[in-house]
C-alpha cells in the first residue's frame, strides 16, 4: 500500500534531480521568489514579471561577466512556511547566486533563517516596518523614515493636522509603523487623546462605524487626518464608505502607505480625488528614465498595466547587483556584498539612490494626490532620505544601529558599544 | 479465539515495515548522513508529510471510526505547534540575549534578561512585555506538557459542551469549524500575545544545537516516523479493541449504542480529546520543520483539507488516511511547485499552478460520489475482499449499518 | 529625514509679522493704483509661489488678496485649480490650457492675451497642496461672499466652515443681508453664530450665541465650543495664581490624577529632581566601577536589584551620584505645590456658558450615537440576513448543507461586474445584473443539485464535503478567470452618499438599499413558501418526501427548483454585497461561516429564526465593537465564541421547530 507513496516520492526526487542536471554552468542564476498563486499573487506576480523583463534586458546587453543570466522562478503560493522551503530549494538545489523576492513581512521573516544559514543574498523590494537588519538581505523598499515619517510631517506642517486617526490592518507592518508614529507624534507634542488607533482584519468590509468614529474626532475643533496602513482589498470598502459619508480630502485627508497604482485599479477614484499616498515612486513621475521604463513595461505586459513602487525597488536593486557583481568580478555572495556598499544608481524619479552600509537605500520621498484617472499627482518630492533600519523614535531601537561595512553588525548598541547579535531577529 | 493483536491486524505490521524501510531509504539517500541524492529541502517535505499522515490518522479515528466529522482538528495541530514554538523562540532568544548582555560592564539581573528577551521577541510587533500565556515558555518540560495539555483541554471543554447538548452531524461539523475560525481570528490579533499575523518564526533553529540543517532535518524525519509509527500502532490498538467496537457502533447507530447502556457522550469525548492530542503532537513535530507557524495555518480551510485527504485515502481504515494524506499533500506540492508540466491546448495553456485546485475540488466531488471508499478501496480490489452481502448497497461509514431501504426511510 | 523641518515657531511668527507689515504697505501703495498688475507681485514672490508650502505662503497670499488687483481673484482661483503654469525660461506665471497637441496654451493674467503655445517640457505646473489650497480658499472668501455665482458663494462658506478665523467674521456679517438664496442665507447665519462664539470681542454677544447654538448637534458647533473649554494642567507653588480661568483644583493621589503623574509634572516643570530609573542606576554604577567593585560590592554580584540599590546607596552616600528619591520625598514635593486645570478661554462667563451648552449637546449626541449604532447594527444584520437567506432555503428548509453557497454569492457579484463591463450605465446595468445574477446562480444551483446533491440526500456529511470540493473549484476558477485583484462594481450615482439625519446619525443609501432588499426578500420568501404551489410542495417534500410523492408531487423536481431558488437569491445578494464592499474570489468565503451561524443560531427551518439570528449577530457584533473600538477583529472573535456557547444552550436555535416538523 505504500507503493503509490514511494513511487510518487521517487518521481519527485527524480524531478528535483532532473532540475539539477539541467542546470547549465555557463549561466548565472537569479532566483525569483514571488507568490504566483494565493492571496498575494496579484501583487507579487507583477514583480516576477518585472524581474523577467529586467533579466531579459540585461541579457540583451550581453549578460553579466560574460555569462547569460537565467531566471529560476518558484512559486511559494502565499504560504509563509513554503517561502522558507522554496528559498532553501533555490539555494541548495538550484544554486542561485541571488534571490529577488518576498512581499509580506511575515514571508521575509520566514525566509531569513534559511538565507542566513546558507549565506544567500536576498533583495527585498517592498516598504516595510524596519526594526531588522540582516547581513544577507538588501532592503530596497522604504523603511518607516522614508515613508511614514515624511508623510506624517507633511500632515503636521503642510495640512496642519492636529488629530490623527491611525487605521491599519492587524498585522506587523501597521502595528510597528503605528507604534513608531505614536511615539513620533507624542514627541511632536500631540497628546495621547488626539490619537485614535484602530486595527481591522484582512479584507474587512464593514467600515461604517469606523468612518463615523473618525468623523466624530473633529468634534473638538482640531483638524483630523487619517494615516492608513490598511492593506489590500480592505481599502476598497474603506474608501467607498469614506466617499458615501461625504468626507472630502479637504476635510479629513487620508494618507495611505499601502495604496498604489495597482490597488486603485479596483476602484472608481472619482470620489477619492485629493486623498494622498506616500511612496518613493509614482508612475506619473516626470523624467525620461521613468518614461522609458513605463514604455518598456507597457510594451511587454500590455497597455493597461501600471507601474508601482516595488517595481522601481527591484529595478534599482537588480541594476545595483549587476554593477556590484561586475565590480567584484564574481557573483560570490560576500564579494558582491562588499561591492554593494556605496553603489549608486539613478532613481526613476530623478536623483540617485545610494546603497548604505545598513543595507538600505537613500531615496527621495514622494507624496501624491489621487486623481480621477487612478494615477497620482505628485505634489511633494524631497531630496534623498537615507533609510534607517532601527527607528529613532522608539526608545529600545534608538540606541541601535546597523553597519555591515565597518562594524560588521546589524544590531549594534551605540550605548554599550556592543553588537547585540549578528543574525537578524525573526 | 484469543489471537494476538498483530495476528488480528496484519496491516499494522506491513505498515510499520514500509515506514521503517522508507525512513531508512531516505536516510541513506539524504545529504546529512547519506549519499546526498535527496536534497535537505525535500527531506523536510517528507518529514512534514509524515506529520500530516499522523494527523490524518487522528482524523480517521474521529471521522472514519467515530463518525464525527470534525472540521477543527487543524486547530489542535496548530496549537501543538504554537506550544513548542514558544519554547523554541524563548530559548533561542534567551541564548542571544544572555550572550549580548554578558558583554556589558554590569552583570544583568534576571528581570533585565527577561525584558531583553521580550523586547527581541515582541519588538517586531511593536510590544515588549511578555503576555501571561508565555509563563511556562522558559521550561522545555512544561512547554512539552503544554503541547498535549492545551489542545487536550480545549478539546475536552469544547467536546463536553458540544456532546452534552447532543449537537451531532452537520451541526457539530459547523460548530468545530466555527471553533477553529474563532481560534484563528483570535491568534490573528496582536493582543493574543502570540505575535499576531507574524506568528512564531525561526523554529528550525534548535537552541544550542550547532548541527547543520542537513542533519537536523533527518532527526526530525526520524522523530516524525517514530511518532507516526507509534500513533498508528496506538490507533490500530484502539480500534481493534472493545473501545473500537463501541465507537464504530456509535458511528453506525448512536441511538442503539445509547440504549445498550453505553455512555455515548463519554466515548465521543474520550476519542475527540485523544485525537486532539495526537494532532497536537503531530503539529509539534511539523512546525519546527516548517520553520514558522502563524494563524493562517489554522484557518478553517486547513481542517477541510484534512478531511479531503482522509476521504480520498479512504475512511474507516487507518492506512487509507495515511495514503490519502501523503498522496494528496505531495501531489499538491508537486503541482503548485511548478514542477508539473504545463499542457498547451493551442488556444489556451493549462498551468497547473492555476488549475490544480480546480482539479482537486472536482476529484473530491468525484471521490465522494463514485468511490466513497477512496484509494483504500483499491486495496480491497487487490486482495479481492468483498463486503458481506447485506441485501442492499453499503451506504458508507455514516450509515454503514443501515441497509438501503432502512436508510431511505 | 531632511525635509519639512519644522521651523522654530518664533522665527516663523517673526517672518509672518514682517510679511504682514509688508503686505500692509503694499496694499497702501496699490490702493491708489486701481489697475495694479498681478504679475509683478507674483514675480516678487516667485520662489515662494513656485515651491509653495503652507508654512511660508501665508503672507504671499495675503499680499495678493489685498493687492486690489482686479485679477487677484482669477489668479488665486487658477492657482488653486492647478491651472497656473510657470514658463521655465523667465519664471513668469500664466493660465495654462491643454491643447490637443500635448502642448499648453498660455494666457497672461493681466492682459488676458494668449501668449502662445508651449511644449510641456518648457513649463512647470504649479501644484499647491491641499494645505495651501485651503489658505487660498480662505483668502478668496472676501471676493466670493458677494459673488453673483451661487456656487462660488457656497465655496466661500465651505471654506469658512473648514478654517474659521477672526478676519472672516466682518465680511460674513456684511454679506448676510444681501444674500438672495434662502439656503445660503441660513448657512451664513449659522456660520455667523459660530464665528461670533469664537471671535467676537463682546462677551455678551458670545454668550448669547452659545445659548443660541446649545441645542445643535453639528460637529462644527462642538468644534467651536470644545476649544473654549479645553483644559490645561498647571502647577504652582503656594496658591493658584490670579488672572487665569481655573477649571478645577486637583488633588494628587486620586484615580484621575495619580501621585506619579503629579510628580512627573513637577519634573517636567523643573520644580523637582527627576526619579532615578533602573537604566540611569545601571549606567551610574557602570561609571563608578573601581577595581572591580562598586560602592564596595563586587561587580559580579550586581545581578540583583537589591545589590544594585545597595551599591547605589553607597555611591550616593559618598556623594558621587544624586540620592534616590523616596516616596516620602515625593510626598513632600507634592505637598508644597498646588495642581489645577485652567481653561484656554480667559472669560469665565463664556466657559460656563460653553460648558453648560456642551453638556446639553453631549447628552443629545450620546442618544444619537446610540441611534447610529442601532442603525449600523440593523444594516449589518440586514447584510447577514441577505447572505443567509438563500441558505435559509437550501439548508433551513431542505436540510442540504451547501458549502458552495458563498461561491454562489461570489458568482452573483461577478455577474454584476461583467454586466457593468458591457453596459456602462450604472443604473441600467444594475437593473440588468439583478435578474442576470439570479439566472446564472439559479442555473448553477440546479446543475449542482442534479449532478451532485441529489445522489447524497441521505448522507449529509458527504454533501458537506462534496459541496466543499465544488466551493474550492469555483473559487479557483474565479481566480483563473478574473484574477485575484478586487474588481470594481460601482453603485449608480443615486445610491452614492448617505442619508444624513444630523451630524451624528447618518447611513449610506447603499446600506438602506440593502436593508430594503432584505425586507423584499423576506416578503418574497414568505410569499413563495406560504402562498404558492411551489412553496406548498416544498414544504410537503421536506416533511415527508414519500408521502408527498404519493400525492402526485415530483420530489426530484421540487427539490431541484427549491435549490435553484435558494441559489438564485444568493446570486442577487452577491450583487448587493459587491456594491457596498468589493468583488473578489474570496467574497463568498467571508460570508459562508457567518451565514451558517445565522441560520443555525436562528433555528433551522424557520425564516423568522434566520431573521432573529441575523439581528442578534449584527447587534452583538456592533455592541462589542462599541465596547472596544480599537480592535474590530476582537469583535468577530468574541461573536463566534458567543455563538458556540449559545448553541450549547439552545442547540436548535432561537426559534426551534417543535413536534414532527423538527424531524426527530
Amino acid at each position: 500500500m505504500n507503493f503509490l507513496k514511494s513511487t510518487l516520492a521517487g518521481s519527485i526526487v527524480f524531478a528535483s534531480l532532473a532540475g539539477t542536471a539541467m542546470a547549465d554552468d555557463d549561466t548565472i542564476k537569479v532566483g525569483v521568489l514571488h507568490s504566483l498563486s494565493g492571496t498575494m499573487a496579484i501583487s507579487e506576480t507583477t514583480l516576477k514579471d518585472t524581474m523577467l523583463m529586467l533579466i531579459d534586458q540585461q541579457n540583451a546587453k550581453g549578460g553579466l561577466l560574460g555569462k547569460q543570466l537565467e531566471a529560476v522562478v518558484v512559486d511559494p503560493a502565499s504560504d509563509w512556511p513554503l517561502f522558507a522551503e522554496k528559498a532553501r530549494e533555490l539555494l541548495t538545489v538550484h544554486d542561485v547566486d541571488v534571490i529577488f523576492g518576498n512581499w509580506t513581512s511575515v514571508s521575509r521573516k520566514s525566509v531569513l533563517p534559511v538565507i542566513e544559514e546558507l549565506n544567500g543574498l536576498l533583495f527585498y523590494p517592498v516598504q516595510y516596518e524596519g526594526e531588522e537588519s540582516s547581513k544577507n538581505v538588501f532592503y530596497t523598499g522604504a523603511a518607516p523614515n522614508q515613508q511614514a515619517i515624511p508623510a506624517t510631517d507633511y500632515f503636521l506642517d503642510e495640512l496642519g493636522v492636529e488629530k490623527f486617526a491611525l487605521l491599519g490592518t492587524d498585522y506587523v507592518y501597521p502595528r510597528t509603523t503605528n507604534n513608531i508614529l505614536e511615539s513620533y507624534l507624542k514627541g511632536k507634542g500631540v497628546s495621547e487623546s488626539d490619537l485614535f488607533v484602530n486595527y481591522t482584519p484582512f479584507g474587512h468590509s464593514d467600515w461604517s462605524k469606523i468612518v463615523a468614529d473618525v468623523v466624530a474626532l473633529g468634534a473638538d475643533g482640531k483638524k483630523v487626518g487619517v494615516i492608513s496602513t490598511i492593506n489590500g482589498d480592505a481599502n476598497i470598502g474603506f474608501y467607498k464608505e469614506l466617499a458615501a459619508a461625504g468626507v472630502s480630502a479637504d476635510d479629513i485627508p487620508v494618507v495611505a502607505f499601502s495604496v498604489g497604482e495597482e490597488e486603485l485599479a479596483g476602484l472608481d477614484t472619482s470620489n477619492l480625488v485629493g486623498h494622498l499616498a506616500a511612496w518613493n515612486y509614482f508612475q506619473s513621475a516626470d523624467g525620461e528614465v521613468n518614461a522609458e521604463f513605463v514604455k518598456t513595461w507597457k510594451a511587454t505586459m500590455g497597455e493597461e498595466r501600471v507601474t508601482n513602487d516595488p517595481m522601481e525597488a527591484h529595478f534599482i536593486g537588480f541594476n545595483m547587483w549587476v554593477n556590484a557583481a561586475t565590480e567584484a568580478g564574481s557573483t560570490e555572495v560576500d564579494a558582491v556584498r562588499s561591492a554593494m556598499y556605496g553603489q549608486e544608481y539613478p532613481n526613476l524619479t530623478g536623483g540617485t539612490a545610494v546603497m548604505l552600509p545598513n543595507h538600505h537605500l537613500a531615496k527621495p520621498v514622494l507624496i501624491g494626490e489621487i486623481q480621477d484617472d487612478g494615477q497620482f499627482d505628485i505634489i511633494s518630492q524631497t531630496s534623498e532620505v537615507p533609510g534607517d533600519a532601527w527607528t529613532d523614535f522608539l526608545p529600545e531601537s534608538a540606541v541601535l544601529m546597523s553597519d555591515w561595512k565597518d562594524l560588521d553588525c546589524g544590531m549594534y548598541n551605540t550605548e554599550t558599544k556592543t553588537c547585540v547579535q549578528t543574525l537578524s531577529n525573526y | 479465539m484469543q489471537r494476538s493483536f498483530i495476528a488480528k491486524n496484519p496491516s499494522v505490521l506491513i505498515f510499520l515495515a514500509c515506514l521503517a524501510l522508507f525512513t531508512l531509504i531516505v536516510t541513506v539517500l539524504s545529504e546529512g548522513f547519506g549519499v546526498g541524492v535527496i536534497s535537505t529541502s525535500f527531506v523536510k517535505t517528507l518529514g512534514k508529510t509524515l506529520c500530516l499522515c499522523l494527523v490524518a490518522v487522528a482524523m480517521d479515528l474521529i471521522w472514519g471510526f467515530t463518525g464525527i466529522l470534525s472540521l477543527g482538528h487543524f486547530a489542535f495541530f496548530g496549537l501543538g505547534g504554537y506550544m513548542i514554538g514558544m519554547w523554541l523562540m524563548y530559548e533561542r532568544t534567551r541564548l542571544i540575549v544572555v550572550e549580548s548582555l554578558s558583554q556589558t560592564e554590569i552583570p544583568a539581573t534576571s528581570s533585565e534578561i527577561i525584558d531583553g528577551i521580550g523586547n527581541q521577541i515582541f519588538g517586531v510587533v511593536g510590544s515588549s512585555d511578555f503576555p501571561l500565556i508565555w509563563a511556562f515558555s522558559d521550561s522545555l518540560v512544561l512547554q512539552l506538557a503544554m503541547v498535549v495539555l492545551v489542545p487536550g483541554v480545549l478539546a475536552l471543554v469544547f467536546g463536553w459542551l458540544a456532546f452534552r447538548s447532543r449537537v451531532t452531524g452537520v451541526y457539530l461539523s459547523i460548530l468545530t469549524q466555527a471553533m477553529t475560525l474563532a481560534l484563528a481570528l483570535y491568534l490573528f490579533q496582536n493582543d493574543s500575545g502570540l505575535r499576531g499575523n507574524n506568528g512564531l518564526s525561526g523554529l528550525q533553529n534548535l537552541p544550542g544545537v550547532t548541527a547543520s540543517q542537513d542533519e537536523v532535518s533527518l532527526w526530525f524525519l526520524w522523530a516524525s516516523a517514530l511518532a507516526l509509527g507509534l500513533g498508528y500502532l496506538l490507533a490500530a490498538w484502539v480500534v481493534s479493541g472493545k473501545l473500537g467496537s463501541v465507537i464504530i457502533g456509535i458511528r453506525d447507530n448512536e441511538a442503539r449504542v445509547r440504549f445498550l447502556g453505553y455512555s455515548v457522550e463519554t466515548y465521543k469525548l474520550v476519542v475527540f480529546t485523544f485525537t486532539a492530542c495526537i494532532a497536537a503532537i503531530a503539529g509539534a513535530l511539523y512546525y519546527p520543520q516548517a520553520g514558522i507557524i502563524n494563524p493562517a495555518e489554522i484557518a478553517p480551510i486547513a481542517s477541510i483539507y484534512l478531511a479531503v485527504w482522509v476521504a480520498i485515502g479512504g475512511r474507516g481504515r487507518l492506512y487509507g488516511a495515511v495514503i490519502g494524506a501523503a498522496f494528496v499533500s505531495l501531489l499538491s506540492t508537486w503541482f503548485t511547485g511548478g514542477q508539473a508540466p504545463d499542457i498547451p491546448l493551442g488556444f489556451y495553456t493549462i498551468k497547473w499552478v492555476d488549475w490544480w485546485l480546480v482539479l482537486l475540488g472536482l476529484s473530491f466531488v468525484a471521490v465522494t460520489l463514485f468511490a466513497p471508499k477512496g484509494m483504500g478501496g483499491l486495496v480491497d480490489l487487490l486482495t479481492q475482499r468483498k463486503s458481506p452481502n447485506r441485501h442492499g448497497a453499503n451506504l458508507g461509514p455514516d450509515d454503514g449499518a443501515l441497509r438501503e431501504q432502512e436508510a431511505s426511510q | 529625514m531632511a525635509l519639512f523641518h519644522p521651523n522654530d515657531a518664533d522665527t516663523s511668527d517673526m517672518i509672518r509679522l514682517y510679511f504682514a507689515g509688508l503686505a500692509f504697505l503694499l496694499s497702501c501703495l496699490t490702493a491708489t493704483a486701481q489697475d495694479a498688475n498681478i504679475q509683478p507681485i507674483l514675480q516678487e514672490y516667485q520662489a515662494e509661489i513656485a515651491k509653495s508650502s503652507r508654512k511660508t505662503i501665508g503672507p504671499v497670499i495675503d499680499v495678493i488678496a489685498s493687492s486690489g488687483s482686479p485679477q487677484a481673484q482669477l489668479m488665486l482661483e487658477t492657482w488653486a485649480a492647478k491651472n497656473m503654469w510657470m514658463r521655465k525660461s523667465d519664471g513668469l506665471f500664466f493660465v495654462g490650457e491643454k491643447t490637443d497637441t500635448k502642448s499648453y496654451l498660455l494666457t497672461d493674467f493681466d492682459s488676458g492675451d494668449v501668449v502662445g503655445s508651449y511644449p510641456k517640457s518648457d513649463l512647470k505646473q504649479l501644484k499647491p497642496n491641499s494645505g495651501v489650497r485651503a489658505m487660498i480658499a480662505t483668502a478668496l472668501v472676501q471676493f466670493q461672499l458677494m459673488d453673483p455665482d451661487a456656487a462660488k458663494r457656497q465655496d466661500a462658506l465651505t471654506s469658512i466652515q473648514r478654517d474659521p478665523g477672526p478676519t472672516l467674521l466682518a465680511p460674513l456679517r456684511a454679506s448676510i443681508y444681501s444674500e438672495p438664496d434662502p439656503t445660503l442665507k441660513a448657512q451664513k447665519q449659522r456660520l455667523e453664530r459660530l464665528l461670533t462664539i469664537g471671535y467676537d470681542q463682546d462677551t455678551k454677544a458670545r454668550v448669547a450665541a452659545i445659548e443660541d447654538m446649545s441645542g445643535d448637534l453639528g460637529v462644527d458647533v462642538r468644534a467651536t465650543l470644545n476649544p473654549l473649554v479645553a483644559k490645561t494642567l498647571n502647577v504652582a507653588i503656594g496658591g493658584t495664581p490670579t488672572g487665569v480661568n481655573v477649571a478645577a483644583l486637583l488633588e494628587p493621589g486620586t484615580d484621575q490624577f495619580s501621585k506619579t503623574d503629579a510628580y512627573d509634572l513637577l519634573v517636567v516643570e523643573g520644580m523637582a529632581p527627576a526619579l532615578i530609573s533602573s537604566g540611569d542606576m545601571r549606567s551610574a554604577l557602570a561609571a563608578n566601577i573601581e577595581r572591580g567593585r562598586v560602592g564596595g560590592i563586587p561587580v559580579a554580584q550586581l545581578d540583583t536589584n537589591a545589590a544594585r540599590k545597595a551599591a547605589y546607596a553607597a555611591l550616593a552616600d559618598a556623594g558621587k551620584v544624586p540620592a534616590l528619591i523616596t516616596p516620602a520625598d515625593m510626598d513632600t514635593a507634592l505637598a508644597s505645590h498646588v495642581f489645577f486645570e485652567t481653561f484656554a478661554e480667559p472669560s469665565a462667563e463664556v466657559t460656563t456658558a460653553a460648558t453648560d451648552a456642551l453638556e446639553t449637546i453631549n447628552l443629545k449626541v450620546g442618544l444619537n450615537q446610540t441611534l447610529d449604532l442601532i442603525l449600523d447594527a440593523l444594516s449589518l444584520a440586514s447584510i447577514y440576513f441577505l447572505a443567509a437567506i438563500g441558505l435559509a432555503i437550501t439548508f433551513g428548509v431542505m436540510g442540504v448543507i451547501n458549502m458552495a453557497h458563498g461561491e454562489f454569492i461570489m458568482m452573483g457579484a461577478y455577474t454584476g461586474y461583467v454586466v457593468q463591463q458591457i453596459i456602462p450605465d450604472h443604473t441600467l446595468s444594475i437593473i440588468v445584473a439583478t435578474p442576470m445574477a439570479f439566472a446564472v446562480t439559479f442555473a448553477a444551483g440546479v446543475a449542482m443539485e442534479r449532478l451532485v446533491i441529489r445522489w447524497l440526500y441521505d448522507r449529509p456529511l458527504e454533501t458537506l464535503l462534496a459541496t466543499f470540493g465544488i466551493s474550492i473549484a469555483l473559487q479557483q476558477l474565479a481566480k483563473n478567470i478574473f484574477g485575484t485583484q478586487a474588481r470594481p462594481l460601482t453603485a449608480p450615482g443615486w445610491l452614492d452618499g448617505a442619508l444624513v439625519v444630523n451630524d451624528v446619525v447618518s447611513i449610506s443609501f447603499i446600506r438602506i438599499a440593502i436593508f430594503i432588499l432584505a425586507l423584499v426578500f423576506l416578503g418574497v420568501f414568505l410569499f413563495i413558501m406560504k402562498r404558492t404551489r411551489l412553496g406548498l410542495e416544498t414544504r410537503a417534500v421536506t416533511q415527508n418526501p414519500r408521502m408527498a410523492a404519493s400525492m402526485g408531487i415530483n420530489p426530484g423536481k421540487v427539490n431541484m427548483l427549491t435549490f435553484g431558488l435558494g441559489s438564485g437569491i444568493a446570486g442577487i445578494a452577491g450583487v448587493a454585497i459587491g456594491l457596498f464592499a468589493k468583488v473578489t474570489s474570496e467574497l463568498g468565503n467571508d460570508y459562508i461561516v457567518q451565514s451558517f451561524m445565522t441560520v443555525v443560531v436562528g433555528g433551522v427551518g424557520n425564516i423568522w429564526g434566520t431573521l432573529a439570528g441575523a439581528a442578534m449577530i449584527g447587534f452583538f457584533q456592533k455592541g462589542i465593537e462599541w465596547l472596544n473600538p480599537s480592535n474590530t477583529l476582537a469583535a468577530q472573535t468574541y461573536m463566534i465564541v458567543f455563538i458556540i456557547i449559545f448553541i450549547q444552550f439552545r442547540p436548535r436555535g432561537i426559534i426551534a421547530l417543535k413536534g414532527r416538523a423538527a424531524g426527530d
